[in-house]
């Protein structure tokens, strides 16, 4: 058993006098994929904003053994005025990456991600799907050992979303970096993760875990499978009783 | 590409002549022939601005000295404008200390200043410019002000997650973001400093004349339709700036911003 990258000990998160989250504990594995399923405002994305730290815990300890993060938000956020190459450079840009170099990689990545074509459009012209993996190739750049995703897919229509999930589990298959996978979708979280938490509504405490047993790489088509079916179903109750 | 832009100029050119009807029937119409001196026809009106030697070379002459004018505090307007919401964007307390200020630009009685401005710097082109400025440059400020501050917190975030600093924030994120607005802005503005050159012009009374100075001079001599080519050519000139920053705006990011692509 490896050493887990990302430890969460009695960590709780106030606003002020809002408590947003509670006593939260957990830890992740290298290569793991987690899902945090929750109630809207129950304090996932807080989550994910203190394992980055953007924000700081009021108690508890956290534990990131790495500094290769990378972060993707639910909106592309892409910057306009930027081409689709340009932007997939950003970040490479800010840690100061030769021109050589983000060439190299912006290239790779454009090509992993299918937008080679969109290199030189701006952001006006992609669709919300093309923007999103703009969006996530930007992080890719820099070959980041932990992924926080913030409900990426959440602003996507289903089939985009279905389509996108596919492919963020092939990318995943073939690159296994850690990944803490923040959604609304019962379906997204277990098709994509090995282990589930599910949040309550606020203040955020995890009131079940789940184990989910299938192999990767994963079949699209085990979505319409029974125990898949199941497993879903009683993700749902629980997160129905808390929310 | 010729019908698109036949399409987009006869509706404007219909009204034209609407209007152009209306003018001839209050002076024909309306008007006793002892009284038609207060509004004479469009072509009379044509003929004395723009077909007499002596009064076209005047007002063409005034139309150079106010866009010079114009251009010159426009262009300090965009300067000064654009440096101070760029520095009321770096901290809540400077923006709070400058608002109020700003606001104070737009709101003072231009009026009453112009007289002090012209005890201090002369009834020459300088006070002139001045007063341009201080008319032109709120919504520079403020749009740009706007702009700078408009970027998303996520994208902030992200620049925070790889350690930026303030000048790359600000040279990545927020004046580029900032751009669409400054060019709204400036728009706006452009129309504000010629009427500011127009005004202050009107009110120095001396000097080498401007289209203002003009206006008031055909005024008081009741010379209406020298009056009314000089207004005509006033209103040109704005129109003409707007359709000018209107076309630089759309050059410089109307290929990306949604707010300035056609």
């Amino acid at each position: 058993m490896t050493e887990p990258i990302l430890t969460f000990a009695n960590v709780s998160k106030s606003f002020k006098e809002i408590c947003a989250l509670e006593e939260i504990n957990f830890s992740i594995n290298q290569g793991e994929f987690l899902a945090l399923i929750g109630p809207s405002g129950c304090g996932k994305s807080t989550v994910l904003r203190l394992a980055s730290g953007l924000e700081k815990q009021t108690t508890g300890e956290i534990d990131l053994l790495t500094k290769k993060v990378g972060y993707v938000f639910q909106d592309a956020n892409l910057m306009p005025w930027r081409t689709v190459r340009k932007n997939i450079g950003l970040l490479a840009e800010l840690e100061k990456f030769d021109r050589e170099k983000i060439k190299k990689k912006t290239d790779e990545v454009l090509k992993l991600v299918g937008l080679e074509e969109f290199a030189n459009h701006y952001p006006i012209a992609l669709s919300g799907g093309m923007k999103m993996r703009a969006s996530l190739a930007r992080s890719l750049v820099l070959d980041p050992e932990l992924f926080l995703f913030d409900e990426p897919f959440g602003a996507l229509d289903l089939i985009t979303r279905g389509r996108l999930n596919v492919e963020l589990m092939q990318l995943y298959t073939s690159k296994k970096f850690t990944s803490l996978f923040v959604t609304h979708s019962v379906e997204e979280a277990l098709f994509l993760s090995s282990r589930v938490f599910v949040f309550s509504g606020r203040p955020g405490k995890i009131k079940g875990e789940f184990k989910v047993p299938f192999d990767y790489p994963r079949d699209p088509k085990i979505r319409y499978s029974s125990v898949f079916a199941k497993l879903s179903g009683k993700v749902g109750k629980i997160l129905e009783d808390y929310s | 590409m010729l019908r698109s832009y036949l399409y987009r100029l006869i509706p404007p050119i219909l009204v034209l002549l609407f209007v152009v009807g209306i003018h001839y029937y209050i002076t024909y119409g309306v008007l006793e022939p002892t009284r038609r001196f207060l509004l004479p026809p469009p072509h009379s009106i044509i003929y004395e601005g723009f077909f007499v030697p002596k009064h076209r070379d005047e007002i063409f002459r005034a139309l150079l000295l106010t866009t010079k004018v114009s251009i010159i505090g426009l262009g300090i307007a965009c300067l000064i404008g654009f440096f101070t919401a760029i520095l009321m964007s770096q901290a809540k307390w400077l923006e709070r200390s400058l608002y109020p200020w700003a606001v104070f630009t737009q709101t003072v009685p231009i009026l009453a200043l112009v007289p002090i401005i012209g005890f201090w710097f002369g009834f020459n082109i300088t006070a002139r410019i001045i007063v341009v400025v201080i008319i032109s440059i709120f919504p520079i400020i403020i749009n740009t002000l706007t702009g700078l501050l408009g970027a998303s917190r996520d994208l902030h975030d992200l620049l925070t997650l790889h350690k930026a600093s303030r000048w790359t924030r600000a040279t990545k994120l927020m004046i580029p973001y900032a751009m669409p607005d400054l060019f709204t802005g400036l728009r706006t503005s452009a129309g504000l400093a010629i009427i500011g050159s127009i005004v202050g012009d009107f009110f120095f009374g001396r000097g080498s004349p401007g289209l203002g100075m003009l206006l008031k001079v055909y005024g008081s001599r009741l010379r209406t339709e020298e009056l009314l080519s000089a207004t005509i050519v006033a209103c040109l000139l704005g129109v003409f700036v707007f359709w000018i920053f209107s076309y630089i705006g759309r050059r410089m990011v109307g290929h990306w911003s949604e707010a300035w692509s056609s």
